[in-house]
């Protein structure tokens, strides 16, 4: 499932997002430092934002065109959207939230089971909990598995275990990796630590001021190398 | 109590639940209008819907008065089309209190819509919901607490408008007499005990009206 951003304008204040690139790897990376324009990026590809010039694409499906006014709506775009913490509904169940899109997906695979994702992720014995009474962990994971119940044919994932400590973090990875090799959707995967893109992606774009300034697969960016094309220092904005 | 004060108090309370009832869909729509979406001429609307709220009720009454009246030209077409007289009837009493009671609504209402995080509805939309699924299942219930405390406000204004409904109303008894005009009413003639009476309905249905609304968002948690 390709992904195409093409000549994809947005203006952000400092700076404008421009980006031309094509995603075919199964988990990207889009790493960089905060405010560099990459919840804009996953805003601009869910339809949540409309760019001011530019077209997206995914596989033969054109979600944004400005050209030929073309906008497909979020809830017809069967992209799958984890902000920052989460976002659960906080008058709903557990069971609620990761049923809220289910019944609405259109093709479904087979496999694509209540029981399948809560095992996967460990969150059976949540089920009837107010989502108040979950740990940051908790919530990522029914978060994770709430966008996976929408069938979607993309998953976006903005920094899904920021503002978790690092132990926790540690732990929540594996589960992260279980549902890249359990259920086969291509991701974008948001964060700007290295660790999780060395332990979850395919490929990296970096995003600086709203431009990529490199691309590699992880081991070529972030291991120590004779000459490394990319150094870990703060981008100057 | 007398079967007359018995009559005012239902009198008030009917047209006090009627013009909350009458100005809610409205002024939800509105309040949500203001919160989530720009328009040109919002600014306006804006300041327009709060004008009750600053202008003196008493004025806010003659313009109704006059756009309402049989020669206005609100009044002259709702009695050719609809039969109404609005001016001297328990119409008028409605219509005054509806307006004097629709900014606290609006208001009220659009901080509760400006309270529930656009985030949440983002989510919903990536879900597969529709904007009018996402505003049923998410917006609505999230804000229930601030619309339900904004209809109680509207419903309180409403039970003690005075100024507009005078103008609009006059005071009929037995056809327009609430219990505030009636307590003036009968404060004027001296006869105080009748007045005390009223005030005590007055004070028992507000206190019923804030206690039945502390109970049911105690009983729902956010």
């Amino acid at each position: 499932m390709t992904l195409t951003l093409t000549q994809l304008r947005l203006p952000l204040g400092a700076f404008t997002l421009e980006l031309d690139a094509t995603l075919p790897g199964r988990v990207t990376a889009i790493f960089g430092a905060s405010g560099a324009g990459k919840t804009s990026l996953l805003e601009l590809i869910a339809g949540l934002r409309r760019p001011a010039a530019g077209a997206i694409r995914l596989a033969d499906t054109t979600l944004t065109d400005v050209a030929t006014f073309t906008f497909v709506r979020p809830e017809h775009r069967a992209i799958g959207y984890v902000p920052q913490e989460g976002a659960l509904f906080p008058h709903l169940s557990v069971r609620q939230n990761l049923l809220y899109g289910f019944a609405s997906a259109r093709t479904r695979p087979a496999d694509l089971t209540l029981a399948h994702v809560t095992a996967v992720l460990e969150i059976d014995p949540l089920l009837e909990r107010a989502t108040a009474t979950l740990s940051g962990g908790e919530k990522q994971r029914v978060a994770l598995g709430r966008a996976l119940l929408a069938a979607p044919r993309l998953l976006l994932l903005d920094e899904p275990l920021a503002g978790l400590d690092a132990p926790l973090r540690a732990r929540l990875l594996p589960y992260l990796a279980r549902v890249r090799d359990e259920f086969v959707i291509p991701m974008l995967y948001v964060t700007h630590s290295p660790d999780e893109v060395m332990a979850l992606c395919d490929d990296v774009l970096v995003l600086t001021a709203g431009r990529i300034t490199a691309r590699d697969r992880p081991a070529e960016l972030f291991q120590p190398s004779p000459q490394p094309r990319y150094e870990l220092r703060p981008p100057s904005v | 109590m007398s079967a007359e004060a018995w009559q005012i108090t239902w009198f008030t309370v009917g047209v006090a639940a009627l013009s909350t009832l009458a100005i809610l869909p409205f002024g939800v729509a509105l309040a949500w209008l203001l919160a989530r979406r720009d328009w040109p001429g919002k600014s306006l609307v804006e300041t327009f819907v709060a004008l009750p709220l600053v202008i003196p009720p008493v004025a806010t009454g003659l313009i109704l008065l006059k756009l309402l009246g049989r020669r206005g030209p609100l009044g002259a077409w709702l009695e050719s089309t609809f039969g109404w007289e609005i001016v001297f009837t328990w119409r008028g009493v409605v219509v005054a209190t509806a307006v004097m009671s629709f900014p606290l609504l609006v208001r009220t209402a659009r901080i509760a819509f400006e309270g529930v995080s656009p985030r949440l509805e983002h989510v919903a939309r990536t879900l597969g919901a529709g904007p009018w699924r996402v505003f049923v299942t998410i917006t609505l219930p999230l804000a229930a607490r601030g619309l339900l405390a904004g209809a109680v406000l509207a419903f309180a204004r409403a039970l003690g408008e005075f100024g507009a409904t005078i103008m609009v109303a006059g005071f009929i008894p037995g056809q327009t007499a609430t219990l505030s005009l009636s307590i003036y009413h009968l404060v004027q003639l001296g006869r105080d005990a009748e007045a005390f009476s009223l005030l005590g309905v007055s004070v028992a249905i507000a206190f019923a009206a804030v206690w039945l609304s502390e109970w049911f968002l105690r009983r729902r948690p956010a």
